[in-house]
């Protein structure tokens, strides 16, 4: 039904179930976006956060998306600046993971501000002193370059591509691509350290108060370390999904092997300099401010030592282990272990800086708050994820998002489409422009 | 820019814990004078919005020995570790709907400005931001007894404690009128100042010699609260207990208790 729309030499599953994938998809979707429209007209006591809770799921859910959506910005950089040309052939898809995401992570807060219309005030009225600043700055500049970049993957699509319009725009776009691909790695190295920044100069919050260097806190740094370091994890992780999911392979084990090496090497590193801010937050920093290393971590139903092992060991001391050793990483039950370890470890450490910050008390007449989200928080959240299944779904179906798919995955001249032709991924190559 | 506070005035408050009787008479002056919204059930404490707020501390023993204190907390106003107007909240506003006035010391809130994204309540560590989660609703005939000089919040909006700044912009009207600059202590004093029935607050200018805030803030008894953060508030607090003195900041086990107060006699004196 479809079969037009479908790149040339690659087979796709019947329209029917494409349809049904698509419409349970949507049908969560909508209940997220019934939610979000209750929480814009009602406002946010629909939501159970409250005066101690004023960063929540979402808040979470933001950091944590664009940590993970953090591997389209690096892999960018280890393709365009540092020249790791295999990865071509997994850019596309990174790309498409972090537009998914940054698109997620504006829509989420929109919702999450009191009063979403004057949204804009973060603009107009910057206060350039305000870490939040930053991130709206560079997080806005960013999604532009990811939706620069996505573009030329939709013009791929074989019904787009027959206009000469479309097709010499695609052209253009794809020789200039390596400049916006080393400016979207700028700014992600600084909205993603920022974002770091929002919780580690709060001096008011021993728990969450770094020193740091010049005006950025240690966990600036941090951040934008974790975020190069596990969002390869999170692609690596999706990719496999997409494999499992329709049942082929879709990138070369050299290219994935490339990546979860680089991924080992930085999340190693980055668990030297964790352990190492941990230690002296925990001996310095916080007795300064009158607090023991264990009091962050007793005294309620909830954010226990267990917090600490979940995120800096199995999040990421043993996925570090695992994808720094090459008989390790190339095992693929272990490698997948450790990029889904990886996932959690960066999003446990996002839900740390955020809720953890807003649980510990401070006065000390003060209790510890717990917060259990509510429907429509939950609903809004799952939102992007059904939302990104939905693009990824159509992406992978009508456009070329993996260069290598035909080739690993020959069909009979009967099923194909039409007469197989060499398609070059999309961001890596520039293409001839047809005379 | 630097700028210098000592050239300016610098409202704050002392608040005596020993003679403060927990009665509430500052929270309810205080949401009369400043159109406080309520809702018609208040029992979730966590989404009232109290500008002053009275907490109620004990020192854990049991009778005889058991003891209470009644802690008034408004709006800390502070100056930040230099005494600069770099607050927690003012800092990380990102719209700058937060201000430091270094005319007065006082932290500003601005409604209309505010878009709601709260990182100023994750920035304090007083809890003296509110977030208003509804609109304001008022009782039938309430409308009337609103306060015309305070503009009221609509909801997604963070308000606090201004120290009744709509008094200090009436007395400096008046002051200007009269063809004088600075004005005299009686003239500009907070809702709740006045309400307290057993004289616990004192309300004035910390830089004026002749403000008996002045000398208060430099008892022996005197500490802020959270000293150790250097968030550097303008609201000091007196108690002769030296338990309550300890309630107020948090100390490792085995430390010298008043370390922190020590700190701050150290630095006054």
């Amino acid at each position: 039904m479809d079969s037009a729309l479908i790149p040339k030499g690659v087979k796709r599953c019947p329209f029917w179930q494409f349809a049904l994938f698509i419409g349970i998809s949507g049908l969560i979707a909508l209940w997220g976006v019934y939610a979000m429209f209750l929480c814009w007209f009602k406002a946010l006591n629909q939501t159970n956060m409250n005066d101690y809770y004023g960063f929540a799921l979402w808040i979470w859910a933001d950091l944590a998306v664009i940590a993970l959506g953090g591997g389209a910005f690096f892999s960018g950089f280890l393709k365009y600046v540092v020249g790791k040309d295999e990865l071509k052939n997994i850019i596309n898809y990174a790309v498409l993971i972090g537009f998914i995401c940054y698109s997620s992570a504006l829509l989420i807060l929109a919702i999450d501000i009191g009063q979403p219309l004057r949204g804009w005030f973060i603009f107009w009225h910057a206060n350039v002193h305000s870490m939040l600043t930053e991130v709206a700055f560079c997080l806005s500049c960013y999604f532009a370059v990811l939706t620069i970049e996505y573009i030329p993957l939709i013009l791929e699509n074989r019904q787009i591509d027959k206009i000469p319009f479309f097709h010499h725009l695609s052209h253009n776009m794809h020789e200039i691509m390596g400049i916006f691909a080393a400016t979207g790695a700028f700014l992600s190295f600084f909205h993603q350290g920022s974002l770091g920044g929002v919780a580690g100069v709060l001096y008011g919050r021993p728990f969450a108060f770094r020193e740091g260097l010049f005006i950025w806190p240690w966990t600036f740094f941090l951040f934008t370390w974790s975020a190069a370091a596990f969002g390869p994890c999170f692609t690596i992780s999706l990719t496999k999904l997409i494999e499992k999911v329709t049942g082929k392979k879709l990138v070369k084990d050299n290219v994935i092997d490339l990546l979860a090496k680089i991924s080992g090497w930085m999340i190693l590193t980055y668990m030297i300099a964790k352990l190492i801010d941990t230690f002296y937050w925990g001996s310095v920093l916080a007795p300064q401010a009158g607090f023991t290393f264990s009091e962050f971590y007793s005294n309620n139903a909830f954010y226990g030592k267990w917090i600490l092992v979940l995120e800096l060991v199995i999040g990421g001391i043993f996925p570090a282990l695992i994808l720094t050793n090459k008989s390790m990483r190339q095992n693929s039950k272990l490698l997948t272990l450790a990029v889904i370890c990886g996932c959690i470890g960066v999003s446990t450490n996002r839900w740390v800086m955020v809720c953890q910050v807003m649980a510990v008390p401070v006065l000390p007449f003060e209790q510890w708050q717990l917060y259990i989200p509510s429907w429509q928080e939950v609903a809004t959240t799952i939102l992007p994820v059904a939302y990104g299944a939905i693009l990824i779904a159509i992406s992978y179906r009508y456009l070329p998002v993996f260069p290598q798919e035909r080739e690993l995955n020959p069909i009979d001249e009967g099923e194909a489409i039409e007469p197989a032709e060499d398609v070059p991924p999309v961001m890596a190559t520039p293409q001839p422009v047809a005379a | 820019m630097k700028h210098s506070s000592t050239q300016n005035n610098k409202y704050g408050m002392v608040i005596d814990l020993d003679k403060c009787t927990g009665c509430g008479s500052c929270m309810v002056a205080c949401m009369a004078e400043n159109n406080v919204p309520f809702r018609k059930d208040e029992s979730d404490k966590t989404k009232s919005i109290t500008w002053m707020r009275v907490y109620k501390v004990t020192n854990g023993k049991s009778f005889p020995d058991t003891d209470i204190c009644y802690i008034p907390r408004p709006c800390m106003q502070c100056g930040g570790m230099h005494d600069d107007g770099h607050s927690p909240c003012v800092s990380v506003c990102p719209a700058v709907a937060t201000d430091y006035s270094h005319e007065t010391g006082i932290v500003s809130q601005i409604y209309t400005r505010c878009f709601g994204c709260r990182y100023c309540m994750a920035a304090c560590p007083y809890h003296a931001r509110y977030f208003n989660w509804w609109d304001p609703i008022w009782p039938e005939g309430m409308e009337r007894s609103l306060s015309p000089d305070v503009s009221p919040r609509m909801r997604g909006v963070v308000e606090k404690c201004s120290f009744c700044f709509h008094r200090y912009q009436l007395a400096k009207d008046k002051a200007f009128v009269e063809g004088r600059e600075t004005l005299r202590e009686d003239e500009y004093q907070t809702s709740c100042t006045q309400a307290c029935p057993s004289g616990a607050i004192t309300f004035g200018d910390l830089n004026d010699p002749t403000h008996a805030v002045y000398k208060l803030k430099n008892d022996k008894n005197a500490f802020r609260l959270l000293e150790r953060l250097k968030t550097n508030p303008k609201v000091y607090y007196m108690s002769t207990r030296s338990w309550v003195r300890e309630a107020c900041d948090n100390y490792i086990k085995g430390e010298m208790p008043q370390t922190a107060a020590a700190h701050h006699h150290q630095e006054h004196h």
